[in-house]
């Protein structure tokens, strides 16, 4: 078992990413934010067991439900915040927004608005991983309905034949905006198409971060070793409607939404650390304490932030030098 | 009645009418569409003609293809403009060329619409204005409606048509409030429009731009200068006539798009212009359309980047100053 130190990391890594989240919804709700939030409680257990368990100099790709795994990947939260409320400091100069940043500086490839889009790109990094003979592996994060684009069954075959260190995170939170699992997927675990590409696949709890962490490790371990891609398909739930704005009730029933946020992977790591007597209620309590008093003052510092010019940047359509990993 | 409901109207009116239309898209079953065009069909027509789809925009586009070859007149929803280029090898290299290829022996009797405009928040993926591609690949029609009205009318008219029609709806104009004829109401495709009579010059636009136009007509007007606009409607095929024989009137064009200037149906217009009305012209043809850069986030870079009344107010009187309007 993974030691109490890490597992408390883990614990405050999960309560930042849905405090974020949730700073994210307050600013949307007081139209401080442009665009669409897409809320990530009730999953945070993912992007942070599976980031928990990766070498800094490990790679992520994300998409659109995006902030918790740069968070747990090891975002600044000013920057990342400045970015969603599209200001100048932002990642992205304020021109890609919450759902298109990418810094290779801590091995964020990037994330986009296209449903799927980034599984290759992350399949391509591993190739890359394996031509230079490096020790990196990929983790690329994707949604149940990224899962049945076209352009990730290509990249995984491609993976499964030249065994590329990329693990395949597929976060199954059963509904793809309004259409459930059932109604768009013929099979009933995405996981079986590891099989498919030849390569191992498994469904997991991923409302269990230790159980997330663990299987991560070991593909990880796979894929640092030569053998090859892992599918891992996380089990969990969205607790939030799709985007800030929708209920999320109209596709679920609201004892569906209830019977799920009773699996709250924070309650159920706190709990557990409670029971060991590695945690009281009081430590609980300032650690989120903490955590949302430290994000309140970033974004009032990234809402007093400027915004950019108005002007148009034709110069910067095109890269000038090599910024990436060379 | 809004764009949006006048689009529902002619969906519905065509549906009860020919059981060979039926709908096919991400989240238009049993969410109605995520900007409502569909809501309440699957009850009206069951769940074998309102088909909601995997996120799988290729082989959406693909399997319609098929359908429409075998007998059935496909209405595909694609959530954003943006998701086109997915589908691209479908639309441009089987769709478009069929009929042509196939000696007119197997055709493609469907309709594709998608949401498109640039607006902060949307951001690189999911704001672009890109329709100025397609007029790429002979073989597609492309409408794109300004009017509640035309909305009806053109897609009336796209779902009878023999061909693959691209539709294109402006995220800024499903709001829009028009009276919409009752009952079996068609506009052509392929026939422009001249929405405001002047005699100094033509402004050639489509789309949400015509609102623009129109908006700096008025501002010309009261600097004595008198403005025409034709609004295209179609942007393939493109009515040639109705263009032509307004500039050759007023003997001034400016051309204003959405999409970016290079490549586009702006170039296509002023290179159409000055090859059949050089000699009567007074002055060049001028462009104004959004600049050469991705759709940025931050409403700044937004607005830098899409053509304003100002602008165009201000290419005219450009034009005016060498041309000595009035
Ligand atoms: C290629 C593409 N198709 C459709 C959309 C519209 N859309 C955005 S998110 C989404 C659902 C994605 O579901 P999933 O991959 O399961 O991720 P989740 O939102 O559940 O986290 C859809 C259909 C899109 N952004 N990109």
């Amino acid at each position: 078992m993974l030691d109490v130190n890490k597992r408390k990391t883990m614990l405050r890594q999960m309560i930042l990413v849905r405090a974020f989240e949730e700073k994210l919804e307050e600013l949307y709700q007081r139209k401080a934010m442009f665009g669409s939030t897409h809320s990530y409680r009730g999953q945070e257990a993912i992007a942070v067991g599976v980031c928990s368990a990766l070498q800094k100099t490990d790679l992520i790709a994300s998409y659109h439900r995006g902030t918790g795994h740069l968070i747990a990947k090891g975002a600044d939260l000013y920057t990342l915040l400045c970015e969603c409320m599209g200001r100048e400091e932002g990642y992205s100069k304020g021109r890609g927004g919450k759902m298109h940043m990418g810094d290779m500086g801590f091995g964020f490839i990037g994330n986009t608005g296209t449903v799927g889009g980034t599984v290759p790109t992350a399949t391509g990094a591993a190739l890359s991983a394996r031509v230079r003979g490096s020790k990196e592996v990929v983790a690329s994060f994707f949604g149940d309905g990224a899962a049945n684009q076209g352009v990730v069954h290509e990249a995984m075959n491609m993976a499964g034949l030249w065994k590329l260190p990329v693990i395949y995170v597929c976060e199954n939170n059963q509904y793809a905006m309004t259409v459930s699992m059932e109604k768009s997927t013929a099979v009933k675990e995405y996981s079986v198409r590891g099989a498919a590409y030849g390569f191992e696949g498994k469904t997991i709890d991923g409302n269990d971060v230790e159980a997330v962490y663990d299987a991560t490790e070991q593909a990880a371990a796979r894929g640092r070793t030569g053998g090859g891609p892992t599918f891992l398909e996380c089990m969990t739930y969205r607790w939030d409607g799709h985007f800030g704005g929708e209920p999320g009730t109209a596709y679920r029933t609201k004892e569906e939404i209830e019977s799920w946020k009773q699996k709250c992977p924070i309650k159920r790591l706190k709990e557990k650390l409670i029971q060991e007597g590695n945690l009281s209620e009081a430590e609980f309590q300032k650690m989120s304490d903490q955590v949302y008093a430290e994000l309140d003052a970033v974004a009032k510092r990234a809402e007093a932030a400027p915004l950019p010019a108005k002007k148009v940047e034709l110069d910067a359509i095109y890269a000038t030098s090599e910024v990436g990993r060379g | 009645m809004r764009m949006q409901e006048a689009l529902r109207d002619a969906l519905h009116t065509e549906m009860a009418r020919d059981d060979r239309v039926f709908v096919m898209g991400e989240d238009v079953g049993l969410f109605g569409g995520a900007y409502g065009v569909t809501k309440g069909f699957i009850q009206d027509f069951g769940e074998k003609r309102v088909l909601d789809t995997p996120i799988s925009e290729s082989a959406i586009v693909g399997l319609a293809v098929g359908a429409a070859i075998n007998g059935m007149r496909p209405v595909v929803e694609i959530q954003f403009s943006d998701l086109l280029p997915l589908a691209m090898d479908q639309l441009a290299s089987h769709a478009a060329r069929y009929n042509y290829m196939t000696g007119g022996r197997v055709n493609v009797p469907m309709v594709v619409r998608n949401k498109f405009a640039t607006r902060s928040g949307g951001g690189p993926s999911h704001s672009s204005c890109n329709h100025g591609a397609f007029i790429h690949f002979p073989g597609l029609k492309i409408a794109m409606p300004t009017t509640p009205a035309d909305a009806k009318g053109l897609l009336l008219s796209a779902i009878r048509d023999p061909n693959p029609v691209l539709f294109f709806e402006s995220h800024h104009l499903y709001g829009v409030k028009g009276p919409v004829p009752e009952g079996d109401y068609t506009v052509p495709i392929g026939k422009a429009v001249v929405r405001r009579e002047g005699k100094d010059l033509t402004i050639v636009t489509c789309g949400g731009m015509v609102l623009k136009a129109d908006g700096a007509a008025d501002a010309l007007k009261a600097k004595g200068i008198d403005v025409e606009i034709v609004d295209l409607r179609s942007l393939a095929p493109l009515d040639k006539e109705t263009i032509l024989k307004s500039v050759a009137k007023t003997k001034r064009a400016l051309v204003l798009d959405e999409g970016p200037v290079t490549g586009g149906i702006s170039a296509e217009l002023a290179a159409l212009i000055q090859e059949n009305l050089f000699s009567d012209l007074k002055g060049p043809v001028v462009r104004v359309a959004a600049a050469p850069i991705p759709p940025p986030h931050s409403p700044p870079l937004v607005d830098a980047m899409i053509p304003d009344v100002d602008q165009v107010v201000d290419a005219v009187m450009r034009l005016a100053e060498g041309g000595k309007i009035a």
